[in-house]
């Protein structure tokens, strides 16, 4: 099962949890089962046309998705997938 | 009487309320950090009160948030309350005006890329409305500075199936089937930044406003022109004459004496401040044949800030109270129609809506 680290301001939309479980072969695969658990969650992290969010970080295993394939970035079972905000505005 | 005066600002939303007839304001916030609120409305229809917010967090994208305790808490659906439908392809990026309608639960958002979309449930869902999205004008649509986006939602008080929204760069649209076609409505308002001196749609409107006992007379502000229409938006006539420029962003009625206006007056384009950094108000008595300067308790120097298309409200009190916001965070307040103010806040962050009512 890949593990989702969430950042506090998102643990709200998740029960409190701070580590979610979901599966998925792919990072899109895995939001979208966040997507049907989780929608509240899901949509902070894309929008409606499954677009990730531009200062939404997807750290897969330690590297940004978007230095990897992107939404198409292959996770296995023991993926560690972190989202983390990005240093953005003033 | 209570007064709730809601201030949206670039980070976040204050609430400002006063219990002595509007003379002190008891201010809270801030409400939901670190978001951008465009968009507000009281919606005082039902029994209690209900804040709504247009919220947009740079990180977490953009929602409607609600409160029926003041501001307390505050609730968001777990489905993103105003979604584009996927055969679109669009995304939303930003809530610019939330507006209660005068029918039971009927609330409409205008929204960034240009849409309307309909709430039949209080604000808690809303649909898209298909036939402006589908308009064949709408791939002429050009952004301005501020983005494409539909920021004036005008439902009609009485007929239902009437309805007038305006956008910056498209003009203003009216439909009288419901939302299934809409019309053009820019006739005499001219535009200074294309080719076509009066254009049938493209022009940059910021404002528009209607008082709901004469709906058939409607005030706008535009890029470079104020104009009163009698013909519920088929044509338009100037009345900047008496203002110290024709630029500006907010456009007011007054809430119980539809011939009273109130507009904030920028001079433009080379400068976007006050005339001579004075801070003024313009109201008039005469749906804008003539104005006059308000100047009681403004600063007469060195305001150099602006105030946006939404960051000016009327209260539905009597006397009315007049308020307005800069982008330099302090919300002015006026509880005599304009006649005198009093600086209810400062240091906010930009302020960029405020609303107000009696609750």
């Amino acid at each position: 099962m890949v593990q989702v680290h969430l950042p506090s301001m998102l643990r709200p939309m998740a029960g409190e949890q701070t580590v979610l479980e979901v599966q998925g072969a792919t990072l899109t695969a895995a939001l979208d089962e966040l997507r049907t658990r989780y929608p509240a969650l899901e949509r902070r992290l894309r929008d409606e046309s499954g677009a990730l969010r531009r200062y939404v970080n997807f750290y897969v295993d330690g590297e940004e998705c978007r230095r990897l394939a992107g939404p198409d970035t292959p996770l296995t079972p023991h993926t560690e997938l972190m989202i983390i905000p990005s240093v953005a505005g003033g | 009487m209570e007064a709730l005066l809601a201030i949206g600002t670039r980070k976040g939303l204050w609430l400002a309320r006063s219990s002595n007839s509007r003379a002190d304001w008891t201010v809270t916030g801030p409400h939901l950090p670190m978001t951008d609120i465009y968009a507000l409305a009281i919606d005082t229809r039902g029994g209690a009160p209900r804040l709504l917010a247009g919220v947009m967090s740079q990180h977490w994208g953009p929602g409607v948030a609600t409160s029926d305790d003041l501001g307390a808490t505050w609730q968001e659906p777990e489905q993103a309350p105003i979604a584009f439908p996927e055969d679109t392809g669009a995304a939303l990026e930003r809530v610019w005006q939330l507006t209660p309608a005068p029918e039971p639960d009927v609330v409409y958002a205008g929204v960034e890329p240009s849409a309307l979309f309909r709430s039949a449930d209080g604000g808690k869902s809303f649909e898209l409305v298909r036939g402006l999205w589908d308009h064949p004008h709408r791939p002429q649509w050009t952004p301005g500075f501020g983005g494409m986006a539909i920021h004036t939602v005008l439902p009609h008080p009485t007929e239902p199936r009437r309805l007038t929204v305006a956008m910056s760069t498209g003009g203003v649209y009216d439909t009288t089937d419901g939302g299934q076609t809409w019309a053009p409505a820019n006739q005499g308002i001219h535009v200074k930044f294309l080719p076509e001196e009066y254009p049938e749609f493209g022009q940059c409107v910021h404002k528009v406003a209607r008082h709901p006992a004469r709906p058939d007379r409607l005030y706008a502000q535009n890029h470079h022109g104020v104009y009163r229409s009698e013909d519920h938006a088929k044509s338009w006539q100037s009345i900047a004459d008496g203002l110290p420029s024709d630029f500006g962003f907010a456009m007011v009625v007054h809430p119980h004496k539809p011939e009273v206006i109130y507009n904030f007056p920028l001079q433009a384009d080379e400068h976007r401040f006050p005339p001579d950094g004075r801070c003024r108000v313009y109201r008039s008595e005469d749906g804008g044949d003539h104005w006059t300067e308000l100047s009681g308790g403004l600063p007469d120097s060195g305001f150099y800030s602006a105030v946006l298309r939404d960051a000016m409200c009327v209260d539905d009190a009597d006397p009315a109270g007049v308020y307005f916001g800069s982008r330099s965070g302090e919300v002015w307040a006026s509880a005599d129609e304009g006649d005198s103010w009093q600086r209810v806040v400062e240091h906010l962050p930009d302020v960029l809506c405020v609303r107000a009512a009696v609750i």
